[in-house]
């Protein structure tokens, strides 16, 4: 098994995993400072006879060093968290030549409608598969989220993209696929006795394998 | 009031436990008034809560580690829950669901707030009992009843819950779609009961530590497990409410057809969680800020020195309770909120880590020229702030939302929250049980199985809790019935059946904890006064200490931290009530209710 993400094969992997490291190092130093201080402590003034220990009630200097480092330290993480943040998630942050598919979640199965070959989704050629996602490598996807019945989460783990779906509610989430090959779409959050089994599968194909993969589609696998 | 002044024994001029009259048994130990008794009661019973928990616990690492295979013992529960030894997916929810239940609300909540708010508040500031005992009463028998009510779940048709411990709506709200009825309802009804106990004792607790403290207990003179136990309580009294509205409005979906949370009548699924966190983050810091006080007076202790920074120890503990009220969409940012309000929520939650450091660097700066005592006590609270450092750095990962993004939801959050209630919490149990054990019972625990018991588990803890950060990384969804569904976690199948075994190791341990502590009860080395040579005014009393406590309330010259102090002479501890001939007698305070 890997120690590390899942193999990254998305754009957001980068940032992500980056970030990721960044705060593995700083939470990393800080947990090295407070372990082998402890342990330092722990054998250098265990109780010996004829010792006593040094009586102070704290000083001002070391708390507000301790207060200010993490403190700078917190905020300059948020700001640069917030920075990918808004990229990945914000409100407008849907490239405006994304490919858009429905996914309709529902105990335990996912649906994508797909826009059919005049790519345009909530048209006459639209189809709907089961459990299966076929998208483009290389051109920014956005999946169009809704629910018939609990509240479910698509998770890509690959591709670093999360996000619930809720009944009552249109989420889109987007993501751009690096490699071609295939993924797992999972369930992330607990929707029911079924929700170990709420699987399907992503098939990033090239530019060309999607078309013609489109092709064959809608000229007669539809549902 | 004149009924509560009766039930004080303070009432009658600072008259103490000698004046009561002998009582019966069941009046004694069954329908107690006496905060002491009540505590003990607690801790009876959320430590067999406790158990209770780690059984469900201990089914779904079987489940987990072993999926598909009979588990060794399950042919002793029914067909609906367990097929030819095979844990069923629909038991495997209500296995998850229960044991956050169980564990949050019956066993750590009760352990920290039930047990030692009412055992230690009244012995540490200096009064008689609590302000409102017969509340207090009624608070553990609420308590009590709430935990039977969600028991019972298990004995119904269909079983108990099966929307997680979290209970997300719409799940949660219809039968239809979570396949359990009654013990949805259970659910529901035994919080708002639990709600009310708690409500009842944080209202006890407030009042008792704002109006009863003893002459010259001053509030900077407070022990931190007080001020924790303190701020604790005003959480819990803003808090629970928030939940028992949320879960009312849940039984009405549930049972009068309503549709608070169900959009496909035009509720708001979403409303259940904002209503839910915001219940559920100030509940993190009630299961860990007493935690934190009992062990900063422990390391005090252990160390043989003042707390470093007293003052910037209380400053956190409020800071870590101000901010808990801001950061309750950390846990949704997922969950399709406004991601603008995700940036808002990061920045508080990060923020956070600043008084938890301020704790931390302090615990270290106490130990830091001490001369340390390595009594079982002071082992557990050492491996508290080494254990609760984890958690709260593993907490910073998914602060940042970006990084939130692939952990969400994932074992990552399980090892994350593990490490700071059972690392943080449980192991500052595993000290404050053994520490004020002979005021409880008159006797001590055994030191030697006490330090078995503390490497044992804290070697096993880690071997479970640790490896569950990779299996979060690796993307393993929590509460999956069977990961290896997944080509992606095939994989990892070897590391669930490691911590499944190391879980199964770390759960015999806990025996030897039971055994020591039954054992101990009858058998343990009768205490003396002050075996831990401590300054706290709890230690001025015999062992156990009487009902009513103090014939006549200590008088209180000085903070509950001055050990090693230079006027202490050869000592190395100053009681807060010992008065050297250079203090001044503090005036005398007229506590509300008892002046007359």
């Amino acid at each position: 098994m890997s120690w590390w993400l899942p193999p990254a094969a998305s754009t957001f992997a980068g940032p992500i995993d980056g970030l990721f490291l960044a705060i593995l190092i700083i939470t990393g130093i800080a947990l090295v400072i407070v372990e082998v201080g402890l342990v330092t402590f722990v054998v250098r003034y265990r109780a010996r006879p004829g010792r006593k220990a040094f009586y102070t009630h704290g000083s001002t200097r070391a708390e507000v060093i301790w207060t200010a480092i993490p403190a700078v330290t917190m905020v300059a993480l948020g700001l640069v968290s917030n920075h990918y943040w808004v990229i990945m998630k914000g409100k407008n942050s849907v490239p405006a030549n994304a490919y858009h598919v429905g996914v309709h979640a529902k105990q335990f199965e996912w649906r994508v409608t797909y826009g059919g070959p005049d790519g345009k989704l909530r048209t006459d050629d639209d189809f709907t598969v089961r459990n299966q996602l076929h998208i483009p490598v290389g051109q920014p996807v956005a999946v169009e989220l809704t629910s018939e019945d609990v509240i479910h989460s698509f998770f890509v783990p690959e591709f670093r993209v999360k996000q619930d779906v809720v009944p009552g509610m249109h989420i889109t989430a987007w993501f751009q696929a690096t490699k071609t090959g295939e993924y797992e779409i999972g369930c992330a959050e607990l929707c029911g006795m079924g929700h170990y089994k709420m699987r399907a599968r992503v098939f990033v194909h090239t530019p060309e394998d999607f078309n013609a993969w489109m092709a064959q589609q809608a000229a007669g696998g539809t549902e | 009031m004149t009924s509560v002044a009766h039930a004080t024994p303070g009432a009658h001029g600072g008259s103490g436990g000698a004046q009561h009259a002998p009582m019966g048994f069941w009046q004694k130990y069954i329908f107690s008034t006496d905060h002491k008794i009540i505590g003990i009661q607690f801790l009876f019973v959320s430590l067999f809560f406790l158990l209770v928990g780690g059984l469900l616990a201990m089914q779904i690492r079987w489940q987990v580690g072993f999926p598909g295979k009979p588990m060794p013992g399950g042919g002793i529960l029914p067909e609906s829950m367990i097929v030819n030894g095979v844990i069923l997916p629909e038991y495997y929810i209500q296995l998850v669901t229960m044991h956050g239940t169980f564990m949050v609300f019956f066993a750590i909540m009760p352990l920290l707030v039930g047990v030692y708010a009412n055992f230690l508040i009244p012995l540490k500031i200096g009064t008689h009992d609590m302000a409102f005992p017969r509340i207090n009463m009624a608070s553990f028998w609420l308590a009590l009843l709430a935990g039977l009510i969600m028991t019972a779940g298990f004995f119904v048709p269909e079983g108990t819950s099966r929307a997680g411990w979290t209970m997300y709506a719409p799940l949660s709200a219809r039968p239809d779609l979570s396949g359990a009825t009654v013990g949805q309802m259970l659910w529901c009804v035994s919080i708002v009961v639990l709600g009310l106990s708690s409500v009842m004792g944080s209202v006890n607790y407030i009042t008792t530590i704002i109006n009863h403290r003893a002459p010259g207990m001053t509030w900077f003179r407070m022990p931190l497990s007080v001020w924790a136990l303190f701020i604790t309580a005003i959480l819990a009294v803003l808090a629970l409410p928030v939940l028992q509205g949320a879960a009312i409005m849940l039984l009405f979906d549930q049972t009068l057809g309503t549709h608070f949370f169900d959009p496909v009548a035009g509720g708001q699924a979403l409303l259940w969680q904002h209503l839910f966190w915001f219940f559920g983050h100030p509940e993190v810091y009630i299961l860990i800020l007493p935690a934190m006080g009992m062990v900063s007076d422990i390391i005090a202790n252990g160390s043989r020195k003042p707390i470093f920074g007293y003052h910037s120890m209380v400053f956190a503990i409020v800071g870590i309770a101000f901010l808990g009220w801001l950061v309750w969409g950390h846990h949704m940012f997922m969950s399709g909120m406004n991601p603008t309000l995700g940036s808002t929520f990061m920045v508080s939650t990060l923020l956070i880590a600043v008084p938890s450091a301020i704790k931390v660097f302090n615990w270290l700066g106490t130990m830091w020229r001490g001369n340390l005592r390595f009594h079982v006590p002071m082992l557990n609270a050492i491996a508290f702030v080494s254990m609760f450092t984890i958690g709260g750095l593993s907490g910073i990962f998914m602060a940042a939302t970006p990084v939130d993004i692939p952990i969400h939801d994932t074992y990552f959050i399980v090892a994350h929250l593990h490490y700071v209630l059972f690392g943080g919490s449980l192991f500052a149990l595993f000290a404050a049980i053994p520490f004020w054990y002979p005021k409880m019972f008159g006797r001590m625990m055994d030191e030697r199985l006490g330090k078995i018991h503390f490497w044992l588990t804290f070697v096993t803890y880690n071997l479970v809790f640790f490896p569950m950060h990779n299996i979060g990384m690796g993307g393993q969804m929590r509460r999956l019935y069977d990961p290896t569904i997944y080509d992606f976690l095939k994989p990892q199948q070897p590391l669930n059946e490691f911590i499944s075994i190391a879980a199964f190791a770390l759960f015999a341990v806990q025996f030897i904890f039971a055994f020591n502590f039954v054992w101990s009860l009858k058998k343990g080395r009768k205490a003396p006064q002050n075996p831990w040579e401590d300054n706290g005014l709890e230690w001025s009393l015999p062992n156990p200490a009487p009902h009513g406590n103090w014939e006549r309330v200590p008088n209180v010259y000085r903070g509950p931290y001055e050990f090693s102090a230079p006027e202490a002479g050869s000592a190395d501890f100053l009681p807060q009530h010992v008065k050297l001939p250079t203090d001044r007698d503090p005036v005398p305070a007229v506590a509300p209710g008892t002046g007359h």
